[in-house]
């Protein structure tokens, strides 16, 4: 056990920072420097709590870094912080997004009110990350939508306003769900336990006992909101949209992280809370991620721009996280966890070079390109590692990920294990012709006066090869801190069942 | 015969006293006053009689702390920390509607004290209907209320929908008092009592053998009341008069004609009702589903933002009766914090309305807020925040509000009733988003500057700060609601 203080500075640092930069308007491109400052302490900082963690904990069935204090009584609302190897990977995933966000995707236009925003979004995914009691993580994962809307309706593309509302809509609604859910399930908590006040605390919340009809209707309620956000098939049509007219950091922070919201929301509380459910879910929840991935492979073949392009691909590859997540299998949720990262990482590379492809030429359409490899080799080098990370070659971050994904759940759930391997395929194929169609051929017109990555944009995108490379080549220290967790997950929610 | 006076407890109704008082002086400065009464001095004199009667409300509480709740003026008025804290809401909105209406009538070339004295009476009734315990009384209070209103909106006279809108108001809302009297008559019939107390005994140790005439009784009542509340399908006035009333006027009949007939409904129905939940709670159910869906839906259409609060105020309704539908003390307790959260916000929005609508108080169509941002930052902030608090977003009341509700309904056992509510809040998020998308949008014309006046902007300021400060720390708030209805025993 260590200091909560620790996950405390995680969430009043980009607070800080937040404040920081709205109080320096006056001062051209100071609220810049702050923003980039509070987003560095902030991946300090995580990095040092992902040193500190103790993986022993998740062996003794705790949490590291744990603390609660009641807020108010009979609300049941508590700040209750605390993290173990899964919630760890993510919150060094979100400090690492939001630096790399800003520091490659630089928004001038009203600049204090946007890096304020993107540091606001930052505190509270990172609220939702810490937060141990459902209610908290209710409140941060909705406050989420407040920067992501106004990060879209401000900065965004020329249907800004539709996409915007249309994201807000959709989530509300999906969130509408899951407080329903919380509360019944705090209520039923608390009419079993004679006398306890009413509470909202996983630790609490985990030991209730439940009819198997009760789980699945709980299991469905919390399982919509997290589909909605992850998104997974058939809730996710928002996600094209809003990920094409998003401003590039935007695109960035929803994709790369908050979708990850989703998937983190399913495993932990979804499939957590609820084992009973999992009998009677898995093989629907497992049926859709299947569809996911190749419905979004699919479409990430046809569709016209770049940015949507990601956003289908993203649903394939959400679809893999989802497979590995409901698998039941230990390996497979160590495989999604991973996943969950390396995803992260290189949806933050794609949009970053689709940005800096965007401020170039201003447009995003895949047919107004042609043969930038010749202008823009760097550019197209780098392109092409986040491309085969994202394909899955062997020796690169995703490989890792998808493997283990696909050999869990073969040992589980075989013939969804079957169908899913396609998708591998298929984002060969995707990936592959739209990189052909971008990058290859005689560059002509504007496209041959394009420029090559410069020195900054090249450093901004170091951070992403590496870890690509080095989690393709060496994720042990990676998986060692989420397996035990893992570990610990699965046998709460299988006590008898499998175990490989 | 011989009258026997009964025995008054002076302290229980003094916030009411204060008020009439008030309004009386104003009434006898304007008659006896060589010239006219100088706005500055009605204006003090509201806020000074509104302050007293806080001070009244804490000598009140403290009163209740000492020798618990109390009955008085032979069982017709009840002195209980519910009564205290729900005067006390009251009260500051009409503080805060006094200060808004100075600088509007400063603005309007409005003068003369009427509206004041007007304002006074009104919400002396609403104070009255807090505490009464008598169904009699109640209806007093919804009348001395309501007379006031019909008035206040029909004030501005060169403005035709004005006239228009207190003639509907005026129709439907004579109608409602009638159907409720008519309940209360009933009421009287089946149970032989027109005191809460008398019918919750007497339902409490009688078993009907022919329960229609009550139940006639009780749905006549709740017609009256789902009219003040406007519940659909009794909302029809209500677009309308929102839109045609001075927008001061919006604001205190938002606040407190929602905080006067809540409370006088919970009394009925839980106190006097109590025994008969079973049988009310479908028709409420059915009410809160048509409240919240329908009033939310119509709301995305408006272009008019009065006409929109209008609706949204509707929702609003469904989702407060959600806390009177769980019939359980947290659904009290949450009932009297949703209205507790919702009387500032709302006055604070109207406050902003009321600015942006000019000279003449006609310009309230969405496209006039196009683009504020950029002209006044301080004051689309303002609004955006009050606009994500009714919203429900967290960190504002807003939210809590409706988690207070939404758990009272769960924990008693409406889960499909508190999610329908909450879809519909998800529709009605459109068009308070829609409203603050216009805030910070970049085309649109070029509008002019609005001066914000230093005591609507007190106001405001004040609404924003409730809401945020509270939002982030309802700790207090959650105390004060649950403790008042703890003793909740009229």
């Amino acid at each position: 056990m260590h200091s909560s203080l620790w996950l405390t500075f995680l969430l009043v640092v980009p607070l800080a920072g937040a404040i920081g930069a709205a109080l320096t308007r006056k001062v051209e491109g100071r609220a810049y420097v702050v923003a980039i400052a509070a987003s560095f302490v902030e991946l300090v900082l995580s990095l040092v709590v992902a040193f500190l963690y103790n993986d022993h904990v998740a062996q003794a069935q705790t949490f590291d870094f744990a603390t609660r204090h009641v807020l108010s009584a009979p609300f049941g609302l508590a700040y209750d912080v605390a993290i173990d190897g899964i919630s760890l990977l993510m919150i060094v995933l979100t400090a690492l997004t939001v630096l790399l966000a800003l520091l490659g995707a630089r928004d001038r236009r009203q600049e204090p009110a946007f890096v304020g925003w993107m540091l606001l979004l930052t505190c509270f995914t990172m609220g939702s990350f810490l937060a141990h009691d459902l209610l908290e993580f209710f409140i941060f994962f909705e406050l989420t939508l407040i920067p992501c809307y106004f990060i879209i309706s401000q900065w965004g593309g020329r249907e800004r306003s539709k996409a915007a509302l249309k994201f807000f809509i959709y989530t509300f609604t999906g969130s509408a769900f899951l407080l329903i859910g919380i509360l019944y399930l705090g209520f039923a908590h608390q009419h079993q336990v004679s006398g306890s006040a009413l509470t909202f605390s996983y630790g609490a919340l985990s030991a209730t006992t439940m009819s198997h009809g009760t789980a699945v209707w709980l299991f469905i309620a919390f399982a919509i909101a997290f589909a909605v956000k992850a998104p997974i098939w058939p809730l996710h049509t928002w996600s094209p949209i809003t990920y094409a007219e998003a401003p590039t950091a935007g695109s960035i922070e929803m994709s790369a992280l908050l979708a990850k919201l989703g998937t983190y929301g399913l495993l932990r509380f979804a499939v957590g809370l609820f084992p009973l459910a999992l009998v009677t879910m898995r093989p629907v929840v497992l049926t859709l991620a299947v569809i996911g991935i190749l419905y979004g492979s699919m479409l990430a073949c046809t569709t016209p721009d770049l940015k949507r392009f990601v956003a289908y691909s993203s649903l394939a590859q959400m679809g893999f996280i989802t497979l590995g997540v409901m698998s039941g299998s230990t390996i497979a949720t160590v495989g999604a966890v991973l996943l969950m990262f390396n995803h992260g990482v290189i949806t933050i590379g794609f949009f970053l070079i689709i940005g800096f492809i965007e401020k170039r030429r201003g447009s995003i359409l895949i047919k107004d390109f042609k043969g930038l490899q010749g202008p823009a080799p760097i550019m197209a080098a780098l392109f092409t590692v986040v491309m085969l990370a994202s394909i899955g070659l062997p020796g690169l971050s995703g490989f890792v990920s998808e493997y283990l994904i696909l050999i869990g759940t073969f040992a589980t759930h075989s013939w969804w294990a079957v169908v899913a391997t396609f998708g591998v395929v298929a984002a060969a194929l995707y990936l592959l012709w739209a990189y052909q169609r971008v990058f290859h051929g005689r560059a002509e017109g504007a496209n041959a006066e394009i420029t090559d990555a410069t020195t900054h944009e090249q450093w901004v995108l170091v951070p992403v090869v590496v870890l690509i490379v080095v989690l393709g080549v060496f994720p042990k220290p990676v998986l060692d801190r989420i397996t035990p967790s893992v570990q610990q997950l699965i046998h709460h929610v299988a006590p008898s069942g499998v175990n490989k | 015969m011989k009258l026997v006076i009964p025995s008054i407890h002076y302290l229980a109704i003094l916030p009411v006293l204060i008020f009439f008082g008030a309004a009386l002086a104003l009434v006898l400065a304007s008659a006896l006053a060589r010239g006219k009464v100088p706005l500055a001095v009605a204006t003090s004199t509201v806020v000074t009689a509104a302050v007293a009667s806080l001070v009244a409300n804490f000598f009140q509480w403290r009163c209740v702390a000492r020798a618990g709740a109390s009955v008085t003026i032979a069982h017709a008025i009840v002195l209980d920390d519910f009564s205290v804290v729900a005067s006390g809401v009251i009260a500051l909105s009409v503080i805060m509607t006094a200060l808004v209406a100075h600088d509007w009538a400063i603005r309007e070339r409005v003068s003369g004290v009427e509206f004041h004295i007007l304002a006074l009476a009104s919400s002396a009734g609403a104070l009255l209907m807090t505490q009464a315990n008598d169904l009699i009384v109640i209806f007093l209070g919804l009348e001395i209320l309501s007379i006031g209103l019909y008035v206040l909106v029909a004030f501005d006279r060169h403005r035709a929908t004005s006239s228009e809108a207190a003639l509907k108001y005026f129709l439907l809302g004579g109608f409602a008092s009638a159907i409720f009297i008519y309940g209360a008559a009933l009421v009287y019939g089946a149970t032989g009592s027109t005191n809460l107390s008398t019918i919750s005994y007497f339902l409490g140790t009688n078993v009907l053998l022919h329960p229609g005439l009550l139940y006639a009784g009780g749905a006549l009542l709740l017609v009256g009341f789902a009219f003040k509340i406007a519940a659909v399908p009794f909302h029809l006035w209500s677009p309308d008069v929102y839109e045609g009333a001075p927008t001061p006027v919006t604001g205190l009949m938002a606040s407190i004609v929602k905080v006067g007939a809540f409370a006088a409904l919970i009394r009925v129905l839980i106190s006097a009702l109590g025994t008969q939940l079973d049988t009310w709670r479908p028709i409420l159910w059915t009410l809160i589903v048509l409240t919240t869906v329908i009033g939310a839906s119509l709301a995305v259409v408006q272009r008019n933002v009065k006409r929109m609060l209008a609706y949204s105020s509707i929702n609003h309704a469904g989702f407060i009766l959600l806390g009177v539908w769980a019939g359980t003390i947290r659904g009290t307790a949450a009932t009297l914090f949703y209205v507790i959260t919702y009387a500032p916000i709302v006055v604070a929005t109207f406050a902003i309305v009321t600015l942006i609508g000019g000279v003449g108080d006609e310009h309230h169509s969405i496209e006039r807020y196009q683009g504020l941002a950029r002209r006044q930052p301080w004051l689309s902030a303002a609004l955006a925040v009050l606009l994500l608090s009714q919203l429900g977003a967290p960190l504002t009341t807003g939210f809590y509000a409706k988690f207070a509700v939404l758990a009272s309904v769960v924990d008693a056992g409406g889960g499909a009733l508190a999610l329908i509510a909450l879809i519909s809040a998800a529709i009605a998020a459109f068009f308070y988003l829609r409203w603050a998308m216009a805030l910070y949008s970049d085309d649109g014309p070029e509008g002019t500057r609005v001066e914000v006046p230093r005591l609507t902007g007190i106001v405001i300021a004040f609404g924003v700060l409730v809401t945020l400060v509270f939002g982030v720390w309802p700790g207090p708030l959650v105390t004060l609601a649950q403790h008042a209805t703890v003793l909740f025993t009229p």
